[in-house]
């Protein structure tokens, strides 16, 4: 008990790196995600080429690959990040990609009719889009969302790769320091807690998109 | 009064309408019937301007107006669909007062009393804080024509209106239209049902198979 109260502070620090990781991309993905998938269904021909070779890219190449060429293949053409810039930057990229194939197929799914209603009834484009066809969007992509969600707490593990202390690398440093897999254990148990959360807010965005069909 | 003269509209090589003319007048209520596949949701989509049309002119009181780029609130032509197209996420209140307050700039509290103007008088009491799945067909199109009329349409179109209901609720259509008649409201109705449009029109348009 004595070595956890020990080794907790750092565990925690590390933890507060996952975190900031996960808050931040999630924030900046998810409407880049949107205007990205708008691009994709978009009728400008060549703004859905590059958007499509983008999320080929992205969905394409390890995460890890991308983190590493952001922090270290970047500066060779005189584009230099901090450590944690280049891992948000490296994330948000990625995830956007993942998001706007998601809200994509969410967007596919609405049926034609509800423009034409809108259309008729004399909406704008921006008011169709935010108070009938977004809504709408969300509640069909929410579960797909989710399983991406859960998914980057625990990718953001993989900023170890440029030198940045989150949690996982914190037991690391502790386990190979002290010779114990203790460490490592409460890592799995932290990482539960932090997907348990975001599976609790999730089920309460779904609960809340319940009352219509 | 409407007034279309030679309309023409082509899809993709297909000429649906060619040199079609006809006149709306107010207050009246036109059917416009024909075989399927002849093009009177066409038309009906071209008058409500989600079609554009090659050529011809569209001329309401004895102004042309261009029906699929009108942002001018004033023509406003009212559309009731064949499959109703309510929006799920909004209740039935909220569907019919969200154009009047987001297009006519209406308070809430405005379009909230005209809504229920409406609400009463089309027999919906009761379902404002409902949403649309929760309601039965009939329901659901007597919602949609209450949005369509709460932006205070010059026209009202209805697309197909008895082919979505039970055999049994064509007369409550029949009524509620013949009720908006009283009300002076010029209204275009597209039906395969010559039976029902015999019912309820004052003039039926017939609308051929164009041959290749």
């Amino acid at each position: 008990m004595h070595y956890v109260s020990e080794i907790l502070p750092s565990l925690l620090s590390g933890a507060w790196m996952t975190i900031k990781i996960f808050f931040w991309t999630l924030i900046a993905s998810i409407p880049l995600g949107i205007l990205a998938s708008l691009g994709l269904t978009s009728r400008i021909a060549p703004l859905r080429w590059i958007l499509k070779f983008y999320v080929w890219l992205m969905r394409g190449t390890p995460l890890l690959l991308q983190l590493i060429f952001v922090f270290y293949g970047l500066p060779i053409i005189g584009v230099i990040f901090q450590r944690y810039d280049a891992a948000l930057f490296a994330f948000i990229l990625n995830y956007t990609a993942y998001f706007a194939e998601i809200f994509r197929g969410g967007f596919q799914a609405i049926d034609q009719g509800q423009y034409e209603s809108a259309r008729v009834l004399r909406l704008t484009r921006a008011q169709t889009l935010r108070k009938i066809v977004i809504p709408q969007v969300v509640k069909i992509v929410v579960p797909s969302i989710g399983n991406e969600t859960i998914n980057l707490i625990k990718d953001s593990s993989l900023v170890y790769v440029i030198g940045l202390g989150d949690l996982l690398r914190a037991g690391n440093v502790a386990t190979a320091r002290d010779v114990t897999l203790l460490p490592l254990v409460l890592v799995g148990v932290i990482y539960l807690l932090m997907t348990a959360v975001a599976t609790f807010v999730l089920r309460k965005v779904e609960q809340h998109y319940r009352s219509w069909r | 009064m409407l007034e279309l003269k030679n309309i023409k509209k082509q899809f993709g090589g297909r000429t649906i309408l060619d040199n079609f003319n006809m006149q709306v007048p107010d207050g009246q209520i036109t059917a416009i019937v024909g075989p399927s596949g002849a093009g009177k949701t066409t038309l009906l989509r071209c008058i409500s301007g989600l079609e554009k049309t090659n050529s011809g002119s569209f001329i309401l009181d004895g102004k042309t107006f261009d029906p699929a780029n009108n942002r001018d609130n004033d023509n406003v032509i009212g559309v009731v669909f064949q499959d109703f197209q309510l929006f799920p996420n909004l209740t039935v209140l909220d569907n019919i007062t969200l154009a009047p307050q987001l297009v006519l700039k209406q308070s809430k509290a405005e379009a909230e009393k005209r809504a229920q103007e409406l609400i009463d008088q089309l027999n919906l009491t009761g379902k404002e804080s409902l949403y649309p799945y929760q309601l039965s067909g009939g329901q659901k199109q007597r919602v949609a024509i209450v949005r369509a009329l709460a932006i205070n349409p010059k026209i009202l179109c209805y697309d197909e209106p008895t082919s979505a209901l039970d055999p049994d609720l064509r007369q409550t259509v029949e009524s509620i239209i013949l009720s908006l008649k009283q009300d002076n409201m010029t209204q275009i109705v597209v039906t395969h049902d010559m039976q029902f449009a015999e019912n309820i029109a004052d003039q039926i348009v017939r609308v051929e198979p164009i041959k290749a």
